[in-house]
């Protein structure tokens, strides 16, 4: 189970929150312009990354709000956490 | 390859189990090949064997970065079944039962398929109701799938708990054709038929970048064990696939999850058949060793870690306590995680790719081990002739863009 720092409520066990997949995907602009791949990439396709992936979570059972986090797939450790809104922090200055 | 039969194994068992050879080679990559396959699992090896055995493709290699089986094929809870929804699921995977029946004597390797029985529970009205969707889709495509009532269930399962629990046993569908095969077996059989045809078999060796022609084909892998040519290249590397074929500029729509399961300590034959439970999320069956075999969930995150939390495994543990009370003693011996490959419709892709010379046999998810064979055989064929077998054909890549979808992940909900 893991522990995740809640950027508004601090640290809490895993199961107050839900997971929100990959973070920083942005709908995009403009849909009726936009070609089946572009809507393939948004909707399906995922980095799916082997190390640092920025994802979203979601405090369910606490403040109910989003938020980011930096987690590092190989090892499922926390690099850092932080609102939605924020642009990805540097992992390395933020590592803890 | 010196052939198993009655009178090998009483030959050796007179003579203190000595002298066994050696059932496959460890042959040192050879500079090109044929073909390639990456990945050594159940479905990379059986890829091999036919590609050795109904293609005559012999120069090819099999490349691991671990060893053989060590990745989802030797982690998985070994369930056989083929009552998928929709046709072109069904199919596939019927192909793939079908071949599990006489796989054993072609191999010439005991893979223990035991058809028993797979029984999955139903414990709310909408259960019900999609319970018998699924047998009448199934009954009419051929698979076979029957309904049972709570008591009929009973009488197939006795251990199961019908009783006062929390979410009643409302009915169950069976699938009588389906059942468990042992796991290591599976890989071991395929490497021991691939390489008696000339295939080799590479452990070890992690491949570390896909290399590709000005014109876009590819011409080789580079691997931990030096370069590789080979004008075709076959991937099934489960988990990982996203990150092998990345290396080719090919994005996948896979998220890779953990996926734990667990053995109890063994016990004498208690538990006759196989029996899943989607809503309350417990799988459960018994093995020749006698150790109750349980599949628990995914964890919700993606993570490459081949381990999950504690909570995914206690939860699948309280379901499988409450359905079947007689196990609430029993100890847990191991438990263990895998990276499985979650496709968006929970629906695998065979296909080819837009890279020429490159293959793709990943999305499995929670489910690849009872494809095993069949998967094999239809992504050799596409390998072979560069284009798809009928039956993955509407596998592809593509079908993410195109919105063919076979969403048997609305249609099942969870389990694979």
């Amino acid at each position: 189970m893991l522990l995740i720092d809640c950027p508004y409520c601090g640290e809490r066990p895993e199961p107050e929150f839900v997971y929100g997949g990959q973070a920083h995907v942005a709908r995009p602009q403009d849909p009726q312009s936009r070609t089946l791949d572009e809507w393939s990439g948004y909707l399906y396709q995922r980095d799916n990354t082997r190390g640092v992936h920025a994802e979203r979570w979601r405090h369910t059972h606490g403040c109910g709000r989003f938020f980011n986090a930096l987690r590092d797939t190989t090892t499922d450790q926390f690099l850092a956490t932080y609102k939605s809104g924020e642009p990805r922090p540097d992992p390395k200055a933020r590592a803890r | 390859m010196q052939p198993f039969s009655i009178w090998s194994l009483i030959r050796r068992g007179l003579t203190g189990q000595r002298g066994w050879p050696v059932q496959w080679r460890s042959p040192e990559p050879k500079a090109a090949y044929d073909a390639v396959i990456v990945g050594g699992g159940g479905h990379g090896l059986g890829t091999a064997y036919y590609l050795a055995s109904e293609h005559r493709v012999t120069k090819v290699a099999v490349l691991e970065k671990g060893w053989i089986g060590g990745g989802n094929t030797g982690r998985n809870t070994t369930i056989i079944r083929s009552n998928y929804l929709f046709d072109e699921s069904a199919r596939l995977y019927d192909h793939a039962l079908k071949r599990w029946e006489d796989l054993a004597q072609v191999l010439n390797y005991n893979v223990m398929f035991s058809p028993r029985g797979v029984m999955m529970l139903a414990h709310t009205v909408h259960d019900v109701q999609v319970s018998k969707r699924h047998v009448h889709a199934n009954r009419a495509a051929g698979v076979d799938n029957e309904w049972l009532t709570p008591e009929e269930a009973k009488a197939f399962c006795p251990p199961l708990n019908i009783g006062d629990i929390r979410y009643p046993v409302l009915g169950a569908a069976l699938q009588r054709r389906g059942g468990t095969a042992r796991h290591d077996a599976v890989a071991w059989g395929y490497a021991r038929a691939a390489d008696a045809l000339g295939v080799d078999i590479i452990e070890n060796c992690e491949v570390t970048g896909i290399r590709r022609s000005p014109s876009g084909q590819v011409e080789g892998v580079q691997t931990s064990r030096g370069f590789i040519r080979a004008p075709r290249i076959g991937v099934a590397a489960a988990g990982h696939s996203s990150v092998i074929m990345g290396m080719a500029g090919v994005a996948l729509p896979l998220e890779s999850y953990p996926l734990q399961a667990l053995v109890s300590e063994p016990v004498k034959p208690v538990f006759p058949c196989v029996v899943m439970s989607n809503t309350i999320h417990a799988y459960i069956s018994q093995s020749d060793k006698g150790e109750l075999v349980i599949g628990a969930g995914t964890d919700a995150y993606t993570s490459y870690t081949q381990r999950g939390g504690l909570h995914i495994t206690s939860h699948a543990l309280e379901a499988i306590c409450e359905l079947f009370p007689m196990f609430r003693r029993l100890k847990m011996l191991r438990c263990w995680g895998g990276v499985v490959d979650l496709s968006p419709d929970r629906s695998p892709i065979i296909a080819k790719t837009p890279v020429p010379g490159l293959y793709v046999n990943c999305g499995w998810g929670t489910g690849g081990f009872k494809a095993t064979p069949g998967s094999a055989h239809v992504f050799a064929w596409t390998i072979a002739r560069d284009e798809p077998h009928p039956l993955n054909a509407p596998f592809t890549l593509e079908r993410f863009r195109d919105g063919t979808l076979i969403d048997e992940a609305a249609a099942a909900a969870v389990a694979h």
